[in-house]
């Protein structure tokens, strides 16, 4: 049976795009509702990540425990980074933040004591001891297995992250249509206006980015979960472009758009992969790994030309500018 | 120990400081912060070790074959992709995500063509040049000539000759300057050959120093390049160059000792970031820039 036929092969992919919703959402609400361009997003789902699995590994933690802390930890970060920062102008912003990312990740490859370096996590116990921070999660998707009647713990990861994402997304969509979320796009549309109306501009900014943070802590912490192990690699600069194409493929400025573009986006990716028909096979799989690459650049660059609204973005609300 | 990390500094910096001068004069005159710049560089570097090691020219000849063959990769883009975005009124953040995109497929492509293994030019790796207490790789020494040289020719041009004259029209006001009789398509192609020309320039020099490298390396010079850009005050060419001697030096010795231990060497691209918020915070418009008008 071809891999493209196999269920579990589709539930990982599911998986990996209900990780990349909750992770592109948080951009979202940066960008799609404040308007701001946040291109080191992949940092906080970093943070939350590690901040997870060092509690547990190091500090002995429950990981129910553990998870909440790392959400807030991501926030927090978002909140320190936003004080600092959110008063450049906007492609200063853009820059600050892509340098803070590389230096989470620099941080996580040199500081083996803390994180365990550039092995990852695998390296996070002292010598002679199993770094494993997943036994007890690893106990609750069987039991979730168990109750759900599935085959498998990817498909019982599914479920879950799915409706995680789902709610996520509903609450986003929901709190757009509140008064807070009418002030946030009025900043995003003219900031003075809204400043000008008595809105303290600087604080709804702070916190979609706290919010947006959060939502890449939530991100990491079941990137965290699915892959029981990661390392500083996992985080590079090329995931923060893979959910800002997400969100552009989708359409800016739309709740619902996030996962129907992580959804195209993880069937182009991941499903790309196992193409097995010429020109594909021309090439060998490391080979196609890059061609994979090249066509998610194409496609960012033809949306930016042909579509700047996205798949269900309304052109009269927010094209790119 | 200081002399040692201030020569090192000193070419490391110069080589940022010909790519930042690439990346101010392109966000000057198109408004566009050149992401895959980064990636032109690589471009050029193995341009420059195709010619040199594979079809076995002299080093000189590949340098110069690998500034013209990106110069043209940079001018082809130019009908290809900027100004087709140019009209259809893309802003920051449309040219900002093309050339995010437009990095992905280059450093790819590369990768495509060329393979993951690391590569290096036809240079000596033991010859040392001494200079008092200062020893100089043979690579190093190549580098900062010819970077010095290269700098200061930018300098005059950009200062005395009339396209430098009309570029720095057209960077600091665009509309007065086509007002003024200024052919601002011409001076938009100029930059790109200008750009390009550093760019592989910068490219080849870095790679000669680090003495092996592979696809991602353009990538990881980029934030230096554009903390030194941002330091000069992003779209002045001549805050880029002092900006990128700055950064260079000043990443360089913070690993001196005597400075309370030094920072870690692996930190170093970590103290050039450092560098870049710090400076904004403190200055929003970078060291030399000036409060602009949007």
């Amino acid at each position: 049976m071809s891999v493209l036929a196999s269920g579990e092969f589709w539930a990982f992919v599911g998986v990996v795009a209900g990780i990349y919703t909750i992770l592109a959402l948080g951009l979202q609400v940066e960008f799609g509702f404040a308007g701001l361009l946040n291109f080191g997003h992949v940092a906080f789902m970093a943070i939350g990540a590690y901040t997870m699995a060092i509690l547990v590994v190091k500090a002995g933690l429950s990981t129910w425990l553990a998870a909440p802390i790392a959400i807030l930890a991501a926030a927090v970060a978002g909140v320190l980074l936003g004080v600092t920062t959110l008063r450049l102008r906007a492609d200063y912003f853009a820059i600050v933040t892509i340098a803070f990312s590389e230096i989470v990740r620099y941080v996580a490859t040199n500081e083996d004591g803390l994180t365990g370096g550039s092995q990852g996590t695998i390296n996070l116990a002292k010598t002679g001891e199993a770094a494993d921070y997943n036994v007890e999660w690893q106990r609750f998707e069987d039991w979730l297995q168990g109750i759900l009647h599935v085959g498998s713990n990817d498909v019982a990861m599914l479920v879950l992250v799915w409706a995680c994402a789902l709610s996520a997304t509903a609450l986003v969509w929901l709190a757009i249509r509140t008064p807070w979320g009418r002030v946030l796009r009025a900043i995003r549309e003219d900031e003075d206006a809204a400043r000008s109306l008595g809105k303290n501009a600087f604080g709804y900014k702070l916190q979609a980015l706290a919010i947006g943070s959060a939502l890449a802590g939530v991100a990491g912490v079941f990137y965290a979960w699915q892959f029981a192990f990661f390392s500083p690699g996992d985080f590079a600069p090329l995931l923060t472009f893979f959910a800002w194409m997400i969100v552009i493929l989708g359409g800016v400025g739309r709740a619902w758009a996030v996962p129907v573009g992580a959804l195209v986006f993880g069937v182009l990716f991941a499903g790309t992969r196992f193409f097995d028909f010429v020109p594909f096979t021309w090439f060998d799989s490391a080979e196609r790994a890059y061609l994979r690459l090249i066509l998610i650049g194409l496609v960012i660059i033809g949306l930016v030309l042909f579509r700047p609204q996205g798949i269900l973005g309304r052109r009269e609300e927010l094209v790119l500018e | 120990m200081f002399l040692q990390l201030l020569a090192n500094g000193l070419v490391t910096g110069a080589i940022y400081a010909l790519a930042a001068v690439g990346v101010s004069l392109i966000y000057g005159i198109l408004r566009l912060v050149h992401f895959a710049y980064g990636d032109v560089m690589t471009f050029g570097a193995y341009v420059g070790v195709l010619c040199n090691m594979t079809l076995g020219l002299d080093l000189a000849l590949s340098v110069v074959l690998a500034m013209l063959a990106t110069a043209a990769l940079s001018v082809v883009l130019e009908p290809v992709l900027w100004m087709p975005l140019r009209r259809r009124r893309a802003g920051f953040m449309s040219l900002f995500l093309a050339s995010i995109g437009l990095a992905l497929v280059l450093r790819q492509a590369i990768f495509l063509a060329a393979g993951p293994q690391p590569r290096s030019f036809d240079v000596d790796p033991f010859k040392v040049h001494t200079l008092g207490s200062v020893r100089l790789s043979g690579a190093q020494a190549i580098a900062i000539v010819i970077a010095v040289v290269v700098i200061v020719l930018v300098g005059l041009m950009l200062g005395l000759t009339s396209i430098g004259r009309t570029m720095r029209a057209v960077s600091d006001d665009r509309a007065l300057a086509a007002i003024a009789g200024v052919d601002t398509g011409r001076v938009v192609l100029l930059t790109w050959v200008v750009a390009g020309l550093l760019a592989a320039l910068a490219g080849v020099l870095a790679a000669l120093v680090q003495s092996s490298f592979d696809p991602n390396f353009g990538f990881a010079l980029l934030l230096p390049v554009f903390a030194a850009v941002v330091l000069g005050g992003i779209g002045s060419a001549y805050g880029a160059l002092a900006g990128g001697l700055v950064l260079g030096v000043a990443t360089e010795l913070s690993t001196w000792e005597s400075l309370g231990g030094g920072v870690d060497p692996v930190y170093k691209p970590v103290v050039a970031f450092a560098v870049l918020i710090l400076v904004l915070l403190l200055r929003p418009n970078g060291l030399l820039g000036r409060a602009q008008v949007a």
